[in-house]
């Protein structure tokens, strides 16, 4: 990777309403390949934002690059106005060291298409894992917190199963308790809904509901389902070709889109249900 | 001489024989997971020194005979100084062999969980070293646990070669009653069934049981 020139990109972001995730140019490609093309997005803290768009288009990869899955070829993104892969050095950005990006990686939580529960213990012991080995809370009090949201997210009565006893929406509505243990100030959910069989979509965004009328989570979504990102979002971004095509909240977006690819997208989409 | 009264004569050796092969079977084994989960990490490390050590290890201990280690070991360390026991130098050279095959097991198994897990465990923001040992590695045991049943067979039939440095084990006494009696059906016949009877009917059901036993702790029975 070519040392990118950083003078230009602040070490903080300061002042008033700083968002709580910014990305700055940032580009990330696999070789010739470019996935995101120079994106700028910003999301405010408690906002809640919505990516869609066609398959390939960039979407997991904004989320993956927050989580720090991947690493960043240009650019620099901003989490609670510090740079996540990057810090100050002197007088400019370096390349993050371990315990910068530990830092930063506490803010943030995500929650996977294939739920990525470990299988190895109960649902229980995958939400306490975090908190217990990671934050270093007693068993006692990781598993008060674990049980309150295990309540919260319907699975209280479930939490001895091992995942292997669980459906697809009961294991997702655990990862999602478990992201939530580690109190993260992001929460990031790729196509959680996308490996569900149709009849349990509805307690899983029934979770996602309540998490947003609850708590004051800044949240960035990738879905395929409109319906549901119409009603939840404070904000709807159609991505195309690894940019933000067209943006704006759901009833603009939905409504009344303005560029033609969203109008194809929106309407394939429709013709596809 | 019935094969009755060649066991009433010979048992006892045959006996002694037997449990010197088990001991040995037993510390070889512990030493080769020993090596093979270390030497398993190591090929699987970030730094590419680490990674070298390792697979040159993998290389000479896979790719040369374990008689010429074991020899290596009995006859030519001690002219370097390092003298060993033959009893010891048995167990560490079928050890060493066989953790050299095990480690590729090891890293085998760690590269087949799923890689959401890292994923995931990342995301909980674990360390490197506890996304290893608390969400890699004992799925990973699960993976392998197969596989190290055939080797720990071979592992048990690779010690009758400590019988070449004079280890008092099955082989070296079925060898000593054989020339000595020249009954060499009885002899090697006893052995070979003895080899048969520790591998099926002791090793294969203790990795199945194990198996099982690992299969519930970690709740997929
Ligand atoms: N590790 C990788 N190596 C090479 N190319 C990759 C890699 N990961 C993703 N890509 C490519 O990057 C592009 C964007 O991928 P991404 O997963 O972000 O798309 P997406 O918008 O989430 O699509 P989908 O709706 O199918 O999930 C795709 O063309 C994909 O093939
Ligand atoms: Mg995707």
């Amino acid at each position: 990777m070519n040392a990118q020139d950083l003078s230009a990109f602040p070490m903080a972001l300061q002042g008033d309403n700083v968002p709580m995730v910014s990305f700055k140019n940032v580009t990330k490609s696999y070789g010739s390949l470019v996935v995101l093309d120079a994106l700028d997005l910003d999301v405010a803290e408690g906002e809640m934002v919505t990516i869609i768009g066609p398959s390939g288009s960039g979407k997991t990869t904004v989320l993956r690059m927050l989580m720090t899955l991947e690493t960043i070829n240009e650019g620099v993104i901003y989490v609670d106005g510090e740079p996540l892969t990057h810090m100050p050095n002197g007088n400019g950005l370096v390349p993050a060291n371990r315990s910068h990006l530990r830092k930063m990686r506490s803010k943030i939580g995500m929650c996977f298409q294939h739920f990525n529960l470990f299988p190895h213990m109960t649902a229980l012991e995958n939400c306490m894992e975090g908190p217990v080995h990671v934050l270093g809370l007693s068993k006692k009090e990781a598993r008060e917190r674990s049980e309150e949201l295990l309540a919260l997210v319907g699975m209280a009565e479930k939490r001895d199963q091992h995942p292997s006893r669980l459906s697809g929406g009961q294991q997702q509505r655990v990862a999602i308790a478990r992201a939530m243990a580690m109190r993260p100030k992001v929460m990031l959910f790729d196509e959680v809904t996308s490996a569900l069989d149709p009849e349990v979509i509805g307690e899983v965004t029934n979770v996602i509901r309540k998490l947003v009328a609850e708590h004051n989570l800044t949240m960035l979504m990738v879905t395929h389902q409109m319906g549901f990102a119409k009603d939840i979002s404070d904000r709807v971004c159609f991505f195309y070709g690894g940019r933000i095509e067209e943006q704006g909240t759901p009833d603009e977006l939905f409504g009344n889109p303005r560029r033609e690819r969203t109008q194809q997208f929106l309407s394939a989409v429709k013709e596809a249900v | 001489m019935s094969y009755l009264e060649f066991l009433g004569q010979y048992g006892d050796r045959i006996l002694s024989g037997t449990l010197v092969t088990i001991v040995l079977t037993v510390l070889a084994a512990v030493l080769a997971v020993a090596i093979a989960v270390a030497a398993g990490l190591m090929r699987l490390s970030r730094n590419a020194l680490i990674r070298g050590v390792a697979t040159v290890y993998i290389e000479i201990f896979r790719g040369t005979s374990l008689l010429v280690q074991l020899y290596w070991i009995f006859f030519v360390l001690p002219l370097f100084g390092i003298t060993l026991e033959k009893f010891t130098a048995g167990f560490v050279a079928v050890g060493m062999n066989l953790g050299a095959y095990g480690a590729e097991l090891v890293r085998g198994a760690i590269l087949s969980v799923p890689k959401g897990q890292w994923e995931a465990a990342l995301a909980l923001n674990m360390s490197p070293a506890k996304r290893m040992y608390r969400v890699i590695l004992p799925q990973a045991v699960l993976i392998m646990l197969p596989p190290w049943g055939n080797l720990l067979i071979e592992l048990l039939k690779g010690t009758a070669l400590v019988s070449l440095i004079a280890v008092a084990d099955l082989m070296f006494q079925v060898k000593q009653i054989n020339g000595t009696t020249f009954l060499s059906a009885q002899s090697f016949g006893t052995a070979l069934i003895i080899y048969y009877v520790l591998a099926r009917f002791l090793l294969t059901p203790f990795m199945r049981w194990l198996e099982r036993f690992m299969q519930r702790k970690l709740g997929r029975a």
